[in-house]
Parts: structure tokens; C-alpha cells; sequence
């Protein structure tokens, strides 16, 4: 038995490389596909205008999946975001007579309390993220509905519009946001501690307790963060439309990036997180909704589309682990 | 996952139970605690409901207390309550299902879509898709062991794509004729009773007997509260999940066709939250969260319960409706604390004993 | 005791191998068992017992080799199956649903029914009642399971298990957590079976037990049957030496053995732990290190000494008992506040408890020592790499680098790196569970060799071992740990294997009888 030891599962490991690859890489994959389908179907695809666009838009998704990619990495799930989102917008439209900056903070401040909030009824009194989160979903969402009245607000201040459609040297500052977000987290993720913690609590929990993981700390920060940059995407989407629709905002956006984030990588049972897959794959969710709507299709067969190809992400990524 | 950490003072009794054990065949005598414990988390959602009532009743007066309001409100209760009866045994075996929202949009749609075709077209279209729908959240949780939340959120999106598709992007709102059969379904009553209540009541009836007095029942109760000894002691596990999630995707059908016969329309957009309404529901009336215990009856108190606290927030009048929406999910996460809380009292939950993730 | 050898071959093994990854964890083990007969089956840590329970029981299915059932040849796919066939099992833990009635878990996937096809609990309860009264037991059967004590438990578990018609009946280690009373009604209704013609498989590691209620033993030893027979032709000692076993590798171990310490250079022990005591599993266990010490724990599976290892660090909850380093009490509960005192843990199990499987090499390496390596939370890369590299090294870690995948390296390179992660936090005092379990002749030389520096550089180590050969070697004192509780401790010229098997192997009531080594039992090990 001793010497049997000596490589246990190589073979096995060999054998399931093909899905290990698709899993993995996939997502680039399915990005290159995209932009080759684009390139020769779609008209004006390559103009600047139209990338400029696509990039813009993913923002949002982009921004919260990485918050999400976190929170997956503890083996955890967070169903708030959108909601998040909503809060943070309409409270940036209430305190918007405060000035901009206030504004941006108070709503950045009004999400992390949400994120905290998620993280001490997981962390401390041991509930199911997916409970604790959906509450707080339908809770946030209904919250934010209250702070405005249910009323879209138009939000016109010259700050926010420069936030929202500024350029530095033709790229978006939006854009420019989620960059330094995905530098940050990155940095997290692989220069700290708490990047460490994270994802060994993922890997295994039982390890990191006995390892002297500060487990519960940890969990926080991670639900907190997400809050935060759920928010953080809820002002830049304010800032962007004008206009503060705390009952569309964030709707089911909780779902793309989770999508975004099985679909680069990162396995929902924890322990690992990927940034640039999740990057990537937020930017192949939207171009599959660019692509259907500029095709014809409409908003719902993206939602079904999307619908399939997570149900697909996540069955891979079973198959590879059961395997 | 934060369990593990949790110290001494959990499994070990109170100063009762080492004499307990020691009296051999009679086993561990329950404390006082445990069993007040035990009855809360049982009858707690009914105790609140009458308080609830009463208290209402003495501020309102006539506008609350009344025959037809009390009519309304088990109306407006039908729709929630069959969704809740197909929650009750999701959680119950120990899962969550988290698209009946969209599958109750999809079918009201379908149903008004289908009643150009007539009545039967009406009713079977709606609930053979939403069916089809369980079916698969069921297949993909049970045989491709995917988790649970995951696979019903995808059909989440699945469905309310599709209800949005059918009816071309929830811009055409497909009307029922009136003088369809399918109307009654939803207009007319019997004994003075609306037909969704009269339905509803039937499904509870069913459910509860089939929870307490079926095989089956009894077999989801074990899987849920333990799946592996389920498994040793030869329950076909795989099949009563994806009965379970079957169920769940046809009530939520259900009452979707009730909802569209009732208001002669579907529309793409209801149902945006329900099941979050479901879960407080089954909840609140004593289901353990984490499987293996759970009452019909407490359900059905749970559903009352949230319905005459949105009929309270209607009457106050001064408050948003959007409060509604805050209080479910306050009201979820208290319940679920106390749950905890409570469990813990009557030790359900070990040290070994905590559900994991996906 | 009883001699006869019962009756008909009622179910076969024959040559059965079953393979895991690269592990081979059953090498063609064979076992015969007859109708009345109580059939012992004993072996340490990956011996291979629960392998070959499950393969009997339709959990797993044999790579090689078959199962004879009732003279024909059996392929048993799932549980369903065997015990459809007649063949059921009693876990250790008891595996019903604790929430349910009695009375339903007698009846689950068969109750009685009336003619509308709902269940009929008046029928139901009579035949629970029924059934329970057969093995003597008297409870309300519509109580929750849960509220009953274990013994009753248990007692339903066997009920259920044999109420149909079985012919054979598996039992592991069905009184681990049973009181002594429980113990006595269980083995009754062992009897009770017997009579019946039942074969049973008894998986203990209660000698007492074995001894007094089995007709035959079959020992398993890394995956091989080491030895079957009558228990009445073999003696308690000879049966534990049969178990512990002997390593044939005397060349290598001639080159790994441990050096002799001079432990007499500090008197004053660095680890203080008292009265450890948690109901069922501990009993005032008591341990005491010195700088430089290596204090062994010896025991059978299941005496207590992963407990004693793991209440030490803080990770085993406790009902009393106080742990203290250099005279300072440790905060209960918190494995931080061990390492923080300067303890460190290498847990039992390295899969479950050990490694991060997907983490890189040097992410596993320095994740328990992080606080020390960064600072406002960044770590520090070249702090980090310059001392995985010297682990690495030192260790001789092979692995394709620290990028690699820990789950991808074998057992001995991943108990390595879990060395490495306790070595990097200098602790003064090293608990270790089993540290060479299931890895290479080399890498397990390499490991002892590691201890022994360990110690003479002054780190007090507690060292835990299946094999009795590596403990007594490596320890300068050993703690003889027993049904949870410390049964004696040998130091100096008294460390033998002989000695450590003597004491585990005394009747219980024999404790009282004085030996010499007896004579230095801690005054708290032993109530």
C-alpha cells in the first residue's frame, strides 16, 4: 500500500484533461468564437464606437462578478448584488443635494452595510449563504423601492455625467473603474493574506480552522467587498443612464455574474478564483446579448441563452469534480 | 462552513441528560426548554397569526374584521399557499427551489396564450410546461447532482425568458375571453367560495396527507434529514428528489393558470420574488430550513400569516406597498435566526450535523 | 467465550482487491462466514476493514477477486442490493434519521399500508412494538429516534437491520459510543442473532469485547488478511502483535532510527495538559512535554489519541480540562490561540483535515505562518519564497515546483508539505498524528529522521503513530491511552513494544493489578 502511494489519481487527472480544458479555457474559447461570428455577420462590429460600447457595457457585470468571483472562492454565494445595486442607487439620488462625492459615498456606504449585514448572518450565526442573501434580495430590493418612493429619478449633475461618459484618451472612464477595480482585487487575491484566506476556506474548512485561519473575519470582509463593488457598480449605471430606477437596477444581474464566473474558471465549490476568466467571461455574456439583440433576438432568448449555458458551465465543472 | 470552528457547550447536555442515558430503554427524558422549544418552532406561526389578528382586529376594527376581507384574504392566499405546499416538500427533503416565481409568470402567460386554443389547451399547456420545467430542476439536482439554488436559478432565468418570449417581450398581454370554462377556474365559487381557496384548500388537504400519511412522504422527511442513512437503508433517493421538484414545478404552474384565470390576463412580470415569499412561508410555519421536519399545517399558517400582515400594510394605507417586500425579507431572516435558535434548544443540530454548500 | 465454530459457509470473499487511485486498499483478502457464527474483524488505520465492509455491503464493487452468496456468485451494485439479498449492516454511528419516530425508521421504504394506500400507523406501531419487544426493548415508538439513548439507538438499528429475513449481519463498531450498559444489552441481542443462525461480522477494537462474544477473528494488515481463526487458540497479546504488525524493512529502519535524547537538560515540562475530559471520548486524560521530549501516545484506533492530539490544540471540544504552555493557560477552542502559543498540529487525516488540495505547494506551505510573513496584510513574496524554498529543500519536497497543485503530489510529498507548514511557525511544542500514515518506506524514514532532529534541537514533540514500531522507537516516554483514558506510561529502559502492547491489551479489570511500569502513571491519568 505504502509504495502504491507514490502518485495517486496522476491517471485519472491525465484522462479528465479534456474537460479540465474546457473548463479552464473554455471561456477564451468561446470569446474568440464570438469575435470571429461578429466580425464576419455583424456589420460595424469592428468600429470603434461599437467596442467602445461593448466594453462600456459590460461594466456593471463585469465589477460585481469580481466581487462574486470572492465570495465563490469561500465556497459561499451571494444573491444580493442586484439589489445592492438598487440601494446604492437610490441613495445616491436622495443625497445627491449633499454634493456628488457625498452622494457616491453614502450610497458606497449604504451597500457595504447590506454586505456586512450578509456576511455576520453567515460568518456568526451559521446561515446558508443562499438563504441569507436571497432575504436580503428581496429585502434590499424592496428597501430601495421605499427610499425612492418606487419612482425612477432623473439624476443630472455635471460630476456623475463625467463619471458616467467621461473619456481619458478616448477609453471610457467607466471602464477605466473596472480596471483598477480588477487590479485590486487581483492584488487581493494573490499578494494578501486575506486573498490567501479566502480561498484556502474555499479549499477546504476544516484545514484552514486547524491551520489558524481566521475563518469568520474572513467571511465578512468577503461579503462586505462584494457589497461594496455591487455598489460601486450601482453608482457607475446611476451615473451612466442619468437616471436612478431603483426597480429595474440590478434586476437578475446577481445571475449574470455568477454566469460570468463559473463560466472563467472559478468553481462553485470554492477554493480558487480566477480574475481574468472572470473578466472574460463577463465579456462573452455580453457579447452573446449583443450579438442576439443586433441579430434580432430579442432580450428574453438571451436570458434562455444564458439560462443553458450556465446550466452547461456548472454541469462541466460537476463532471470534472465527480470524475 | 463556520461550524466547525464552533467550540464546547454544543453537543453536550444539560444536567439532566447524563441520568438520562442511564435510565438505558427510556432514553433521554426531553427538558422543559427542549420541548417549549419543540412547540414553538411547531405552533409559533400560528400563535403569531391569532395575535396578529386580534391586534388587527382591535385597531381596525370592521375595515380588517370582516367576512370579506377575511375572503380576500384567503384569496390573495391561495395563489402563495399552493406554491408553498410544493416548497414545503422541496425543503422538507432538503433542497430549495428557487424558480417557481417564474415558473408561476410562465404559466399564467401560457394559459392566456393557450385559451385561444380553448380551454383545454388552457389548462394543459401550463402545467405540461411547468411540469417539463420541475422535471428537469429535478433531473439536473438529483441525477446530475448539480446544487440545488444553482440549477432552479437557471430555470429561474429559463422561465421568465421564455414568459417574456411568448409574450414578445412582455409587450403583448394575452387577455382570456371571457365565458371560457378556464375563467370559472378562477372567478366563480362554490358555496360562497372563490374556486383558487377551494383549490388551494384541496392541494393543502392532499399535501398534508400525502407528508404524514404517504410512503412518499415519509421518504422525503428522511432524505432530508439524513441523506446518506437514507441511502444505506435503500430509499430510492434520485426519484423521490425529482417527484419533489415535479410537484413543485406543476403546483407552481398551478397557480399560475389560477392567477391568469383569475385576473383573465397574463403577464410576463408577476411573481418577481415569490419565491422568496414561499421560503418565509413554509419557514415561518416550523420547517427546518436545513430539511427533515416540517408541517403542512404550519405552512398554511405561515401563508395566512404573511397575507394578513399585507393586508395590515394595505390598510395602514400610509405605508409603500414596496414595505411588503422589506418585511419578507426581515421577517425571513428572523425566523431563520430563531429557527437556529430554537434547534439548537432541542439540539437538532449537532456538531456533525451541518448541511454544506453546493 | 464461545468455541463452537458455527455452522455452513453462508458468505464467501474470495481473493477480493480493490484499488483506489494508486492505493491498493484490499490485496486479495479472503473471508469465509457461517451461518451462527460471530465473526471478528480487527486491523489498524488502513488496514482495509471499512473497504471491505463496503464491498460486502454493495458500496463499492471489487476489482478483482469474488463474493460467494448462499453458493452462488454475487454482484452487489448498490446497498439496496445486498441488503435486498439478505446482508445488512450496523455503522458505528447510527445510521437512521434522527428525526423521525421510531417506529418509522423500523418501517422507512416498507410500512404497512391500508387499502387507500396511505400508511397505517395503528398497524404500524403494533408491529414496532412487536419487533422491539423481541430484543427486550420497551419505548414509546411514535418518540423521535433522537430522544432515546444511544443503546436504544443502536438496539432499533439491529431491529430494523435483521427483522426481514437476513442472514448476515455487519456490525462496525457498533459500541463506540454506547455506555457500558447499553454495551451489555447490545451484546445480548448479539447472542440473540447467533442463536438464530445469523452470521455476524463484528468490527471492534474493544478486545474485551472480541474476546468475549466472537467464535473466530480474522485480522487484516495494510490491505491483507494477516491471519484467521478460532479466538479461543490465540491470546490477547499475540491477537494485538497480529494488528500492530512488524515492519519486514529492518535495513531502512536501522538507518531512520531514532536518536537517543537527553531529555533530563529540562526538567520543567513546555506543555501542561490536565484532566482533558469529554463524555464518550475522553477520560482526564492527562500529558506532560518537555523541551526536547517526545512523548508518545500509544493506543488502538479508537483509544483516545487523536482526541488527546486534538483537545491539546484547541480543536476538540472539551467538557473539562485545561491545556497550558510555560505555565500560561491556553484559551479552549481556538486552534489560533494554540499556534499563537506556539503549538502546532499535523492532523490525522491529511485529506480532510491537512492539505488544500487545489492551493499550490508554497501556498500550502505558508498558510498557517502568513501573520508572521506579511505586514498590513501584504504578504511578502520574498520573505514567502525564500522559506518555501528552504523547506522545500530540506524537506526534499518533489514536486515540479511551488506552483504545483498539493492534491497532485503523492501522500509522503503532501505530508511533507504539511510539515513544512507547522516547521515554518518555529513551534515549541509539535503534535503529530500519524505523520507517516500510508506514504513511501523512504519518505516515511526521511519524516522520522526529521522528528528526531526536531527534538534534539530542543522542540518538544507528541508523537502519534498506527504503527507501534515508529512509536515506541521515536518517544523517550510513552502514554498508553485506552478507551479514552490514560492506562499507563513507560519511560526510560520501560519503553518497549512489549510493554505498550501488555498495557493495551489488560482486561479492565486487570488495571488494578500493579506491573512496574505502573508505577509512574500520572496521578491524573487514571480514575
Amino acid at each position: 500500500m505504502a509504495s502504491a502511494d507514490l502518485a495517486p489519481g496522476r491517471r485519472e487527472i491525465r484522462t479528465d484533461a479534456a474537460l479540465d480544458w474546457v473548463a479552464e479555457r473554455g471561456v477564451y474559447l468561446g470569446l474568440l468564437a464570438l469575435i470571429a461570428f461578429n466580425l464576419m455577420f455583424t456589420p460595424r462590429f469592428a468600429e470603434v464606437d461599437n467596442i467602445r460600447l461593448q466594453f462600456v457595457q459590460v461594466v456593471p457585470v463585469a465589477i460585481i462578478a469580481l466581487g462574486m468571483a470572492l465570495v465563490i472562492g469561500t465556497k459561499g454565494i451571494d444573491l444580493s448584488v442586484g439589489s445592492v445595486m438598487a440601494i446604492s442607487s437610490a441613495l445616491l439620488a436622495l443625497f445627491l443635494g449633499y454634493g456628488p462625492i457625498v452622494a457616491i459615498v453614502v450610497g458606497i456606504l449604504g451597500g457595504a452595510t447590506v454586505g456586512i449585514v450578509n456576511g455576520l448572518l453567515i460568518a456568526r450565526f451559521g446561515i446558508q449563504p443562499i438563504v441569507a442573501t436571497l432575504a436580503l434580495l428581496v429585502g434590499g430590493r424592496g428597501l430601495a423601492l421605499v427610499l425612492a418612493q418606487g419612482r425612477l429619478t432623473e439624476v443630472f449633475d455635471p460630476t456623475l455625467g463625467v463619471i458616467g461618459s467621461g473619456r481619458v484618451f478616448g477609453i471610457p472612464i467607466v471602464v477605466l473603474v473596472a480596471l483598477a477595480v480588477a487590479l485590486v482585487v487581483a492584488f487581493l487575491v494573490s499578494r494578501t493574506t486575506f486573498g490567501r484566506y479566502l480561498v484556502a476556506i474555499g479549499g477546504n474548512p476544516e484545514a484552514s480552522v486547524l491551520a489558524g485561519v481566521p475563518v469568520r473575519r474572513t467571511l465578512i470582509v468577503v461579503y462586505t467587498l462584494c457589497a461594496i463593488l455591487a455598489a460601486l457598480a450601482g453608482v457607475i449605471q446611476t451615473a451612466r443612464l442619468n437616471a436612478s430606477d431603483p426597480s429595474f437596477v440590478g434586476n437578475l444581474i446577481e445571475l449574470s455574474a455568477i454566469t460570468a464566473v463559473v463560466v472563467g474558471g472559478t468553481p462553485l465549490s470554492g477554493g480558487r478564483v480566477r480574475i481574468i476568466g472572470t473578466l472574460a467571461g463577463a465579456m462573452l455574456m455580453q457579447l452573446i446579448s449583443a450579438t442576439l439583440i443586433t441579430h434580432n433576438l430579442p432580450d428574453s432568448a438571451t436570458r434562455m441563452v444564458q439560462a443553458v449555458i450556465i446550466v452547461a458551465a456548472v454541469f462541466i465543472q460537476r463532471q470534472r469534480g465527480s470524475a | 462552513m463556520t461550524t466547525s470552528a464552533r467550540g464546547s457547550g454544543d453537543g453536550q447536555g444539560g444536567p439532566l441528560s447524563s441520568n438520562a442515558v442511564a435510565s438505558d430503554d427510556a432514553g433521554r427524558v426531553a427538558t422543559r426548554r427542549e420541548r417549549v422549544a419543540g412547540i414553538l418552532q411547531r405552533a409559533g406561526a400560528l400563535v403569531v397569526l391569532l395575535a396578529v389578528i386580534i391586534v388587527a382586529s382591535l385597531v381596525f376594527g370592521g375595515r380588517f374584521a370582516s367576512v370579506d376581507n377575511f375572503l380576500n384574504i384567503l384569496e390573495a392566499s391561495s395563489f402563495l399557499g399552493l406554491v408553498a405546499v410544493g416548497m414545503t416538500f422541496v425543503i422538507i427533503g432538503g433542497g430549495i427551489d428557487l424558480s417557481v416565481g417564474s415558473l408561476l409568470a410562465l404559466s399564467a402567460v401560457l394559459a392566456a396564450y393557450g385559451s385561444q386554443y380553448g380551454s383545454v389547451v388552457a389548462v394543459a399547456l401550463p402545467l405540461f410546461v411547468c411540469g417539463l420545467i420541475g422535471l428537469v430542476n429535478g433531473l439536473l439536482i438529483a441525477r446530475a447532482r448539480m446544487a440545488a439554488f444553482i440549477a432552479t436559478l437557471a430555470t429561474l432565468l429559463f422561465a421568465r425568458g421564455l414568459a417574456f418570449a411568448v409574450s414578445d417581450e412582455g409587450n403583448t398581454i394575452f387577455h382570456i375571453k371571457a365565458g371560457l370554462v378556464v375563467s370559472a377556474l378562477g372567478q366563480e365559487s362554490l358555496l360562497g367560495i372563490r374556486l383558487p381557496v377551494v383549490i388551494a384548500a384541496t392541494v393543502f388537504l392532499a399535501g398534508w396527507l400525502a407528508l404524514t400519511r404517504s410512503r412518499y412522504g415519509t421518504a422525503v422527511t428522511a432524505i432530508g434529514g439524513s441523506e446518506d442513512a437514507s441511502r444505506l437503508m435503500g430509499l430510492p433517493i434520485a426519484r423521490v428528489k425529482v417527484a419533489m421538484y415535479l410537484v413543485s414545478g406543476l403546483l407552481a404552474g398551478l397557480a399560475g393558470l389560477l392567477v391568469a384565470a383569475r385576473s383573465s390576463s397574463g403577464q410576463s412580470t408577476i411573481g418577481v420574488g415569490l419565491e422568496l415569499q414561499a421560503i418565509a412561508a413554509v419557514v415561518i410555519g416550523g420547517t427546518l430550513l436545513t430539511g427533515g421536519a416540517g408541517s403542512i399545517a404550519g405552512t398554511l399558517a405561515g401563508v395566512l400569516l404573511l397575507n394578513v400582515i399585507n393586508n395590515v400594510i394595505n390598510q395602514v394605507g400610509t405605508l409603500s406597498s414596496y414595505f411588503q417586500q422589506v418585511v419578507s425579507g426581515i421577517f425571513l431572516i428572523v425566523v431563520v435566526l430563531v429557527q437556529r435558535y430554537l434547534s439548537r434548544e432541542q439540539r437538532l443540530v449537532s456538531e456533525d450535523q451541518n448541511r454544506g454548500q453546493p | 467465550m464461545t468455541t463452537t465454530t458455527g455452522g455452513l459457509p453462508v458468505l464467501c470473499v474470495r481473493d477480493v482487491s480493490k484499488r483506489f487511485g494508486g492505493v491498493l486498499a484490499l490485496d486479495g483478502v479472503s473471508l469465509e462466514l457461517r451461518s451462527g457464527e460471530v465473526h471478528a474483524l480487527v486491523g489498524e488505520n488502513g488496514a482495509g476493514k471499512s473497504t471491505l465492509i463496503k464491498i460486502l455491503t454493495g458500496v463499492y464493487q471489487p476489482d478483482e477477486g469474488q463474493i460467494i452468496y448462499r453458493d452462488a456468485a454475487v454482484t452487489f451494485a448498490r446497498p439496496r442490493d445486498a441488503q435486498a439479498a439478505g446482508i445488512s449492516t450496523i455503522y458505528q454511528e447510527v445510521n437512521l434519521v434522527p428525526l423521525l419516530s421510531v417506529a418509522r425508521n423500523l418501517f422507512l421504504g416498507h410500512e404497512p399500508t391500508n387499502r387507500l394506500g396511505l400508511i397505517d400507523f395503528a398497524q404500524m406501531h403494533r408491529d414496532a412494538q412487536l419487533v422491539l419487544a423481541r430484543y427486550g426493548i420497551d419505548v414509546d415508538v411514535r418518540r423521535p429516534l433522537r430522544q432515546l439513548g444511544l443503546g436504544v439507538q443502536q438496539m432499533v438499528a439491529i431491529a430494523r437491520a435483521v427483522s426481514a429475513d437476513h442472514r448476515v449481519v455487519i456490525m462496525d463498531e457498533p459500541t463506540s459510543s454506547l455506555e457500558a450498559r447499553e454495551v451489555e444489552r447490545l451484546l445480548e441481542v448479539v447472542d440473540v442473532l447467533r442463536r438464530d443462525g445469523v452470521a455476524v461480522v463484528y468490527v471492534s477494537h474493544r478486545l474485551e469485547e472480541v474476546f468475549r462474544l466472537c467464535d473466530r477473528v480474522t485480522v487484516l494488515r495494510d490491505g491483507r488478511r494477516i491471519h484467521t481463526g478460532p479466538l479461543a487458540n490465540i491470546t490477547r497479546l499475540d491477537l494485538v502483535s497480529r494488528m500492530l504488525g512488524r515492519k519486514v524493512s529492518d535495513v531502512e529502519r536501522a538507518r531512520t532510527r531514532f536518536n537517543e535524547h537527553d531529555t533530563t537538560r529540562a526538567a520543567e515540562p513546555i506543555l501542561r495538559a490536565t484532566g482533558l475530559t469529554r463524555r464518550h471520548v475522553l477520560d482526564h486524560v492527562s500529558v506532560d512535554t518537555r523541551p526536547g521530549e517526545v512523548v508518545g501516545l500509544a493506543g488502538l484506533l479508537g483509544s483516545g489519541r487523536s482526541e488527546t492530539a486534538k483537545a491539546i490544540y484547541g480543536a476538540q471540544p472539551l467538557d473539562e480540562g485545561t491545556v497550558e504552555v510555560n505555565g500560561t493557560p491556553l484559551r479552549g477552542g481556538s486552534p489560533r490561540a494554540a499556534i499563537a502559543a506556539g503549538l502546532a498540529l499535523i492532523p490525522e487525516d491529511r485529506k480532510a483535515e491537512g492539505i488544500i488540495p487545489m492551493l499550490s505547494v508554497r501556498d500550502n506551505i505558508v498558510l498557517a505562518a502568513l501573520p508572521a510573513l506579511s505586514r498590513a496584510g501584504i504578504v511578502s513574496e520574498r520573505g514567502q519564497d525564500a522559506v518555501v524554498d528552504r523547506l522545500m529543500s530540506r524537506l526534499k519536497i518533489k514536486a515540479s515546483g511551488p506552483d504545483q497543485r498539493v492534491g497532485e503530489l503523492s501522500g509522503g510529498n503532501q505530508q511533507k508539505v504539511l510539515l513544512a507548514r507547522v516547521l515554518c511557525l518555529n513551534p515549541r511544542v509539535l503534535v503529530l498524528d500519524d505523520p507517516t500514515r500510508g506514504i513511501d518506506v523512504g519518505a516515511k524514514a526521511e519524516i522520522q529522521a526529521l522528528i528526531s532532529d526536531l527534538a534534539a534541537q530542543g522542540m518538544a514533540v507528541i508523537l502519534i503513530s498506527s504503527e507501534l514500531e515508529e512509536v515506541v522507537e521515536g518517544s523517550d516516554t510513552i502514554v498508553v491511552l485506552r478507551d479514552g483514558a490514560v492506562v499507563g506510561k513507560l519511560g526510560g529502559n520501560d519503553v518497549s513494544e512489549d510493554g505498550v502492547m501488555r498495557l493495551i491489551a489488560v482486561a479492565a479489570r486487570e488495571t488494578d493489578v500493579p506491573t512496574p511500569h505502573q508505577a509512574e502513571r500520572d496521578d491524573h491519568g487514571v480514575r
